[in-house]
């Protein structure tokens, strides 16, 4: 009812209520509560067909579909026409049994030293590891001496001296790995324009992770036909795109590893993926290990409570209730 | 007297040992868990992790 009404009537109103109130408060506000209560379905009404409720109603759902498109990018149930195609998003790699899959297993860690000796041999001529140092191999792959050792082959530059010169030195433990390039401007001009990527994070950084690196690394292989290739370039389906700058590099009986595994193309694939994957998640085998932990932990006090719930509700929710109703005395 | 009095009497009757015996049990049971945890874990993972890999490459001298 009172949506009928103008908004000119309403500002008359609430200025002749409000010069009553100051008359006579108590009255007034009681009057306006009764005819409240009286009209209860009617206020609902005004109040949604208030001009703030379609106002409320527009900003939710705008706000609602804003919302999901940047979540999700597009709205569901809406065609859409693509120009790409679907190689453009590279073949997707198959899921591999990796030593390393279960919750419950650590990495290979035989596989993990043979991928260090496959990435220091062949990727590393391209490939920087920035954020893995000497010592994190120090039991991992490696002794403390072995690492020393392969440290003490690499120079660094070190200093300022006393003399506030920089100077050379023999690595240590605490360096890390040493870069291919010194800058990335040098990477893209020895590798024509392309950046090979820092290889310390790369299993995390791409879809598919292992399953990926090992399927870009193995899938080197001719175009087929009607996919051209540019000169400098290499095809690998698994490459989004299709058309990879690296070339294949892993062939078989290209390193000797020194436990005596048959150096083949895909052994040497799994053991460099291996070693990435322990690269980029060196807590791996103690994560796993204080999972276990913590399932057990929380599954015992999961039970315990759930016990000490119906124990102390056990009581409450047998009991009876019973009424017994005074005897009738008026006969 | 019976275990249950025994029991009360050794370790919930002085407020002082019974924190004792709450704190003594979490470290021994901590240490506990942590063993059998870490048993079942390299059983699981038998020759694959460094310590079974390590005689093979370490020198002694």
């Amino acid at each position: 009812m009172l949506s009928r009404l103008s908004a000119g009537a309403f500002k008359k109103a609430a200025s002749a209520g409000a010069s009553r109130s100051a008359v006579n408060g108590a009255r007034s506000a009681s009057v306006r509560f009764a005819s409240t209560q009286a009209s209860g379905s009617a206020a609902l009404e005004s109040v949604l067909n208030s001009r703030a409720a379609l106002a409320t109603a527009t900003a939710v759902s705008v706000g609602t579909i804003a919302w999901y498109t940047h979540l999700y990018g597009n709205l569901p149930f809406l065609g859409e026409a693509h120009a790409s195609h679907l190689s453009d998003e590279g073949l997707h790699p198959q899921a591999y049994p990796w030593s390393h899959k279960g919750v419950l297993d650590t990495f290979d860690h035989a596989s993990i030293r043979r991928g260090y000796q496959v990435y220091r041999e062949v990727c590393a001529a391209c490939h920087s590891l920035d954020r893995i140092a000497w010592r994190n191999l120090v039991g991992v792959s490696h002794t403390a001496d072995e690492a020393r050792a392969m440290a003490e082959e690499v120079e660094y530059s070190d200093g300022p001296g006393s003399d506030g010169e920089m100077f050379q030195r023999p690595g240590k433990l605490a360096d890390y790995m040493p870069a291919p390039y010194p800058n990335e401007e040098a990477a893209r001009a020895g590798n024509a324009g392309a950046y090979p990527p820092d290889l310390s994070l790369i299993i995390k950084a791409r879809h598919g992770g292992a399953d990926y690196v090992f399927s870009l690394l193995t899938g080197y292989q001719d175009p087929p036909a009607g996919v051209e290739i540019r000169e400098g370039m290499n095809y690998n389906p698994y490459f989004p795109g299709g058309a990879i700058s690296m070339a294949r590099v892993l062939f078989d009986g290209l390193v000797e590893y020194d436990d005596g595994t048959p150096a083949t193309t895909s052994q040497m694939a799994k053991d460099v993926v291996t070693f990435l994957s322990w690269a980029s998640e060196p807590e791996h085998d103690e994560r796993k290990k204080y999972g276990i932990k913590a399932v057990i932990i929380f599954s015992v006090l999961t039970a315990l409570s759930l016990y000490v719930k119906r124990f102390k509700w056990g009581p409450i929710k047998n009991r009876k209730i019973s009424y017994n109703p005074p005897a009738d005395k008026t006969h | 007297m019976s275990v249950s009095s025994a029991l009360y009497n050794t370790f919930f009757k002085r407020n002082s040992v019974f924190v004792g015996t709450v704190f003594a049990g979490a470290f021994a049971f901590g240490v506990g868990f942590d063993i059998g945890v870490t048993k079942f874990y390299d059983a699981w993972n038998k020759g694959k992790q460094w310590k079974d890999i390590r005689h093979k490459y370490v020198t002694e001298e």
